[in-house]
């Protein structure tokens, strides 16, 4: 048997993903955003290594996704500070909240006009 | 209780109450270390789970990769002592009863579920999974491990072209 319930380690790995979905839902700052969105897939890799581990020992695709979404994570994450790093030139912010051109103008005819 | 389960418990709260500050704080360089802290506790139940080729992938990419990556943008990005404004009272109430509705339905799911199971012992030494990643046959990881080579290669020039600074002269703001 294992040592711990598989079921706690399992527990463990929700509530990451859930602190995780906390912190999407309250910051308004993109970094942060992003950081968060580390924490999920984190969640998700503990997850597969428990399966792999526990349920289906003679196997290896666990480990594999684990492995491929971390490329991912890490692709992710560069592309991701590359376009925060161009946004913050352009807007000196990396507030969501300050990126909404493509929203509908705020004033519906005056400073914006018909593109 | 013996001392792998005890070690477990402390692992698991430390990556809970490091996570959860990094995503309460409020200073954006602390909760880039809180992420930092969060993601070697992880690495350390890997560790515990005896798979060390992810826990040392995990260590290699997140603690050393992506968290110098944020870090490098926060610094270039804002002052990193200034504190974030807080979030509206409302959005936080609402968030954490949302969040805290979502884990009890998992949770109970999961404990309905009951998971038992244990065959057999795992095996995940370095020959099995390298051969695996290069293997063409059953089981064998090459196709995906070519696309994400080219995702990666993608990347990097998507990254290189975003960063660039842009050569034609743009349009000035409030005109388009």
């Amino acid at each position: 048997m294992t040592p711990v319930p598989v079921e706690h380690i399992l527990f463990l790995s929700t509530a990451l993903f859930f602190i995780g979905m906390y912190g999407l839902f309250t910051r308004r700052n993109l970094i942060s955003m992003l950081m968060s969105v580390e924490l999920i897939l984190n969640s998700v890799n503990i997850n597969f290594v428990v399966f792999n581990k526990y349920f289906h020992a003679g196997k290896l695709d666990g480990v594999f996704f684990t492995i491929f979404i971390i490329t991912i994570a890490a692709a992710e994450a560069a592309v991701a500070l590359a376009i925060i790093i161009n946004l913050f030139r352009s807007h000196q912010s990396i507030d969501v909240e300050d990126a909404a051109e493509l929203k509908e103008p705020p004033t519906p005819k005056g400073e914006y006009g018909v593109m | 209780m013996n001392a792998y389960q005890i070690i477990f418990y402390i692992l698991a709260a430390f990556i809970l109450g490091t996570a959860i500050l990094s995503v309460t704080s409020r200073k954006i360089f602390r909760s880039a270390i809180w992420l930092l802290f969060a993601l070697i506790g992880i690495a350390g139940l890997y560790f515990w789970m005896e798979v060390e080729f992810i826990a040392a992938v995990q260590i290699v990419v997140y603690v050393g990769g992506i968290v110098v990556l944020i870090i490098f943008s926060i610094f270039l990005t804002q002052q990193s002592g200034k504190e974030m404004q807080r979030p509206p009272l409302m959005r936080m109430i609402a968030s954490a009863l949302a969040v805290l509705f979502g884990f009890a339905f998992a949770a109970v799911l999961i404990h309905q579920q009951g998971f038992a199971g244990y065959d057999g012992e795992f095996l995940d030494d370095m020959d099995r999974i390298g051969n695996a990643l290069i293997s063409t046959g059953d089981y064998g990881f090459s196709l995906p491990f070519e696309v994400v080579s080219i995702l990666l290669l993608a990347a990097m020039i998507g990254c290189i072209v975003i960063a660039l600074k842009a050569p034609f002269k743009s349009a000035p703001k409030g005109e388009t």
